[in-house]
């Protein structure tokens, strides 16, 4: 059997590779799916957690945590499509009329 | 490993059923209206949030664990979902010509946001991670919505989207602390991490505290501290203005809610080491908000700074760790909620369609002009700097005693200082509005029935707090009598 360290290892390398998409790539769908990356490390981490423990909530987590990836996906592509319609971009470094 | 099905215990969830059957019904009722008239939907949306309302009252003082011990109803959570549906429903009013002027009259507006208040609803009663997170989400992605509703206006997109993936990226963080709690203590449950916690002997396992830290950084994104705040000034200037008042309110409030729950109730024997991180956050939070703050030519960027240097005082009552800190949080949140939906009132009411008249310039001779707008907003932003005998001021007095009381001295001289500052940016609006000559000529204001009755219940709420503010105070600290 595999040791659950394995796992979480594995789910905090997943996790710190969709931090530094986030951060580096400037495609907003780019960032989008670096983001669903971390929720998927998060949910690999849940599992693994829950089957050490031999208990089901973090199985149950993950559907919800599923659920809710869904929803935000439905949302940020409607906003980044209606985005890409009125500036015909969706590079975020040029997404910046507002600044400080 | 085995399934239990939960005692289906209805009637504590009694307003959060309310509240979505109505947004369900309000997104049936807009079908049926003409195009631009959709004012009826909004109607209906209050007429649920006032049904929501009683019913909160009637739970009052029965604190109770309902769905296998997922949601907790007692006197905290009510409180809270008691300001949030206030907020939800000022919102709403100061909506109706808004969103007209800016042609984007659509039912949808006032379905998300009594959706999104079902949300923080959950979060403010969660009494398990599962629960907090879900709330959380649902308040954000109506959110997300919202923030992008001028969906012809490139500002709104462009909040929308800092919205977005500003938002998804924290509660990725939220989440996986999250897991790392479930993996230290083994349940999702807060009850069961402050028990197990209490009698647990390695304190200092780095798991846990990881999560901890994880679910600082989710928290503290969603109500905006520094160094997690970069989003906040250009969400809030991009979004409806509306909608901003609704954010900077709502969404502070739950999320307070569940962040005090978490850590002073389930995290409660980490105190030590929490409290330390929020001891810096809470300073840099107040400071880099109030500084900022000075250098703002908008007074929608403005008020979101001053909303992040808001977010820091708070934070000091929860520093504070005692129950006239917890209850002084839930006061400044009552007090908060009506002084700041009455300045974005203000805002609403005197902007123009699109960008206009949105700069603090544009406030000059504003108060001669129009006299009865010009007192309102100088009442608001005396609230919001801390000036007796406003709502604000017994607030901050009861956030920095209980902080003085619990020993942080530095802390509350710190925050005095903050609030000191703070006086000159927004004296500056009142300065601008009364000393200076009108630029150009000022239109004539529309006042809608539904904005006087939004701003009359704001500037009541904010005078009469502020001048007899006993039975409120009592009332916060009834609500954390029971807390759990």
């Amino acid at each position: 059997m595999i040791p659950l360290s394995y796992y979480l290892v594995l789910s905090a390398i997943l996790f710190t590779i969709g931090v530094v998409g986030v951060l580096v790539r400037r495609n907003a769908i780019m960032i989008f799916m670096a983001i669903e990356l971390m929720l998927n490390a998060v949910n690999l981490s849940f599992v693994a957690i829950g089957k050490h423990l031999d208990s089901l909530d973090g199985q149950v987590f993950v559907f919800f945590v599923m659920a809710v990836a869904a929803a935000e996906v439905a949302v940020g592509l409607a906003i980044i499509v209606n985005l890409s319609r009125n500036k015909e971009t969706i590079n975020v470094d040029e997404i910046n009329i507002m600044k400080w | 490993m085995d399934l239990v099905i939960p005692k289906i215990d209805a009637l504590s969830l009694c307003p959060e059923i309310v509240l979505s059957i109505t947004a369900m019904l309000v997104l049936l009722v807009t079908v049926y209206l003409p195009k631009g008239r959709k004012d009826p939907a909004a109607y209906v949306g209050l007429l649920g949030i006032f049904i929501a309302l009683v019913s909160l009252t009637l739970l009052w003082g029965k604190p109770r664990y309902a769905f296998n011990n997922m949601i907790m109803v007692d006197n905290f959570s009510i409180f809270f979902n008691m300001v949030i549906l206030v907020t939800a429903a000022l919102s709403i009013l100061m909506s109706i010509t808004y969103l007209k002027e800016e042609g984007m009259s659509h039912g949808e507006f006032y379905a998300l946001i009594l959706f999104s208040a079902v949300g923080m609803m959950f979060m403010t009663a969660g009494a398990n991670l599962i629960t907090i997170f879900l709330g959380l989400e649902t308040m954000s992605i109506s959110i997300y919505v919202l923030a992008g509703f001028l969906r012809d206006s490139n500002r709104s997109n462009e909040s929308a989207l800092k919205y977005l993936l500003l938002g998804a990226f924290s509660s990725a963080f939220l989440l996986y602390g999250i897991a790392f709690i479930y993996g230290a203590t083994g349940t999702t449950d807060l009850k069961g991490i402050s028990e197990f916690l209490s009698r647990a002997t390695y304190m200092k396992d780095p798991m846990l505290l990881a999560g901890m830290g994880l679910l600082l950084v989710g928290f503290g994104f969603k109500i905006a501290t520094v160094p997690f705040h970069m989003w906040t000034p250009d969400v809030y200037e991009g979004a409806p203005t509306s909608v901003t008042a609704f954010m900077s309110v709502g969404v502070k409030a739950a999320v307070f809610a569940a962040f005090l729950r978490v850590f002073s109730h389930a995290l409660w024997d980490l105190q030590p080491d929490w409290n330390q991180l929020l001891w810096i956050l809470a300073v840099l939070t107040m400071t880099l908000g109030n500084v900022v703050a000075i250098a703002q030519t908008n007074i929608k960027r403005m008020l979101a700074y001053s909303s992040i240097a808001h977010a820091g005082y708070i934070m000091v009552g929860m520093i504070a760790s005692n129950e006239l800190g917890t209850s002084s949080i839930l006061f400044y949140m009552l007090a908060y909620a009506f002084t700041n939906l009455g300045a974005f009132g203000v805002v609403i009411l005197f902007g123009r369609k699109g960008e206009g008249n949105l700069d603090i310039e544009d406030y000059s001779g504003m108060g001669f002009k129009y006299p009865v707008l010009g007192l309102l907003m100088a009442v608001f932003l005396f609230s919001l700097a801390g000036i007796p005998p406003t709502a604000g001021f017994v607030g901050k007095f009861y956030i920095f005693g209980a902080a003085v009381k619990a020993g942080y001295i530095w802390l509350a001289i710190i925050g005095v200082m903050n609030s000191l500052v703070s006086v000159y940016y927004y004296l500056r609006v009142t300065v601008m509005m009364y000393m200076k000559d009108p630029v150009e000529d000022l239109e004539g204001l529309h006042w809608s029935p539904s904005m006087i009755v939004a701003l009359i219940i704001a500037v009541a709420g904010t005078l009469l707090i502020g001048i007899f503010p006993s039975p409120y105070l009592d009332l916060a600290k009834q609500s954390v009598l029971h807390l759990m």
